[in-house]
């Protein structure tokens, strides 16, 4: 039952043939067994998800049951809950209940989904392996000394062993793609503007997305069709209508020309990761796509300009964290000054603290031209770079991670080393574009994803050419022996 | 090439608002001078030419009717603060 998509499940509740009641309480159990060992939940609402589930047992004997009705989910603990803690991963959040719901949350929970829990997170969505968090690291169920990505670790994990039916994720430099890949699991990140980050917790307001995880393609798009509108709070969302994604799936992709960019298959790329992803062109090639070799000449800036201009945001997102609204405030402050120092000094773990130093120093006088300008530019650069391949293709193939999973530790001595780690989906989020990553393969055991590039709002070519990839192949149904009992 | 070191760090925390343990001021100098490295790698490139991108669908910042949409809801907002008194939000001494 746990390694059913959202999509059969929605059926099963449908037909009758069991409960959500039944269903969430199965979930709700896997947690309380499982995640002892992952580590994937900060926060677990087992009353009030079964409440919702008895509600969406009503409605769905009455017959008035959508594609999500009854399903149980979990959120990445960057969208706000009502009622319901949200900490960011952070001990600055750790105790902060929000007075209102993500406008997702809201989506969703009107879509009739039922929520499990809040899912671990690198802290404030600053990391690339969830060992960023205040609450502990998450592992991944495929071998649990290994990391599953970050910083939406916990969703990732959660999904790939059975504790939900599909969770949600935010991606800023790959934080939904990443996790995916390490997983095994699906993850789309939308174009920007796309799904409204009204009530999600910002960390690099024009880099941020948030989307689906989920076990297929199918399942996102049935997640991504709710998530996904116009939301006149947010004022970066997009008035586009949203397409039919559940019913653009089936569309063939003879005639698809897809590219390979030559600058993501060359050094730090591991070459059975690179056979992955050859054989995963070659997949796409039997169902009818055409390969074209593209060139994306920028892409060894885009880390570096990366780095600045998120942290840059970042510091200017979080220094609402003050200790005097809301969030950890430190004892006995002898001064104004003394408050907001030992404050946001005790709250924001280290990785934080670096990259809103950095964002600090690259925004002040005297550094802003070289560093945060400089930035932009290169962002210009590496959007024009997709937008002039975009003229010659559909959509673009590239590797989504590297390497497989790395072990705990491996990368936290240097920052840069983990922050080289996310090559291949910087540029992506650099540009604004939706972007899926999948699985395709496993290396020494460890799952691998690939990631599709679309162009902007393309999520339904995404979405179908991912769909297609998995009926013709079975990555995505595989699940880790740890999550079969 | 830039590095930033302990003085810099101290300054910059200071900026920052964030209280940094003297212990850890050499470790913070160290990695911010790796990813400041890291970020001067964008100088391989001349982009004098280019123009700065903010946006990344370079769209304009939508506007509203100027026209009263929201109510005070001071008394939810402030039920989650840390100290609060007949609706202001307290914080030691700032005027002496």
């Amino acid at each position: 039952m746990h390694t059913r998509s959202v999509a059969e499940l929605a059926a099963a509740l449908r037909r009758g043939e069991l409960s959500s009641e039944a269903l969430t309480r199965l979930y709700l159990e896997r947690i309380a067994r499982l995640d002892g060992s992952l580590n994937a939940f900060i926060t677990v609402a087992a009353e009030p998800a079964l409440e919702q589930a008895r509600a969406a047992d009503r409605r769905l004997a009455r017959g008035e049951g959508g594609p999500l009705t009854g399903i149980p989910i979990a959120h990445k603990d960057i969208f706000c809950s009502h009622g319901l803690r949200t900490t960011c991963g952070s001990r600055m959040l750790e105790s902060f209940v929000a007075p209102y719901s993500a406008a997702v949350v809201e989506r969703l929970q009107a879509a009739g989904a039922v929520l499990l829990g809040k899912t671990n997170m690198d802290e404030f969505a600053m990391g690339s392996s969830n060992e960023n968090s205040y609450f502990g690291a998450v592992r991944n169920p495929w071998d649990l000394q290994a990391v599953p990505g970050g910083s939406s670790g916990g969703s990732a994990a959660a999904v790939a062993a059975g504790l939900c039916a599909a969770a949600t994720g935010t991606d800023t430099g790959g934080s939904i793609r990443q996790p995916a890949a390490l997983c095994g699991v699906t993850g789309l990140k939308p174009s920007y503007g796309r799904v409204s980050r009204w009530g999600m917790v910002a960390f690099a307001s024009s880099l941020d997305q948030g989307g689906p995880i989920a076990r297929s393609a199918e399942d996102a798009a049935l997640l991504l069709a709710v998530m996904a509108g116009f939301d006149p709070r947010d004022s970066t969302s997009v008035e586009r209508p949203v397409p039919d994604y559940a019913g653009a799936l089936a569309q063939p992709l003879s005639g698809l020309r897809v590219g390979l960019p030559r600058q993501y298959f060359g050094e730090g790329l591991d070459s059975q990761v690179e056979t992955v992803t050859r054989d995963a062109a070659a997949v796409l090639v039997e169902l009818g796509a055409e390969l074209a070799d593209i060139d994306l000449g920028n892409t060894h800036l885009a880390v570096p300009a990366y780095y600045v201009l998120s942290s840059a945001e970042a510091s200017s997102n979080l220094a609402r964290y003050d200790g005097v609204r809301y969030g950890h405030r430190c004892q006995g402050p002898k001064d104004l000054l003394d408050l907001y120092c030992r404050s946001r000094g005790e709250g924001f773990g280290t990785e934080v603290k670096r990259r809103i130093m950095i964002g600090t120093y690259v925004l002040s006088a005297g550094y802003y031209e070289a560093y945060y300008r400089k930035a932009q530019q290169i962002r210009r650069l590496i959007s024009q770079d997709f937008t002039a391949a975009f003229e010659e293709v559909d959509l673009i193939l590239a590797p989504a991670s590297p390497t497989p999973a790395f072990s705990l530790g491996a990368k936290t001595d240097d920052p840069v080393t983990m922050y080289l780690s996310d090559i291949y989906t910087i540029p992506v989020n650099l540009a604004g574009l939706p972007a899926i990553a999948f699985p395709a393969g496993f290396v020494a055991k460890m799952p691998v994803g690939v990631q599709l590039i679309g162009n902007y709002f393309d999520e339904a070519r995404l979405l179908g050419a991912a769909h297609r990839f998995q009926q013709a192949t079975d990555w995505h149904t595989r699940v880790p022996a740890f999550a079969a009992a | 090439m830039a590095s930033i070191d302990a003085d810099q760090v101290t300054r910059i925390a200071y900026l920052a608002r964030l209280a940094i343990e003297p212990a850890d001021v050499a470790r913070y100098a160290r990695d911010l001078s790796a990813i400041l490295a890291l970020a001067e790698q964008m100088n391989a490139l001349d982009t004098s030419a280019v123009e700065p991108l903010a946006h990344p669908l370079e769209a304009p910042q939508r506007l509203r009717a100027d026209e009263v949409s929201e109510s005070n809801r001071r008394e939810l907002y402030q039920s989650i603060a840390p100290s609060v008194d007949a609706g202001l939000y307290l914080v030691p001494k700032v005027i002496e």
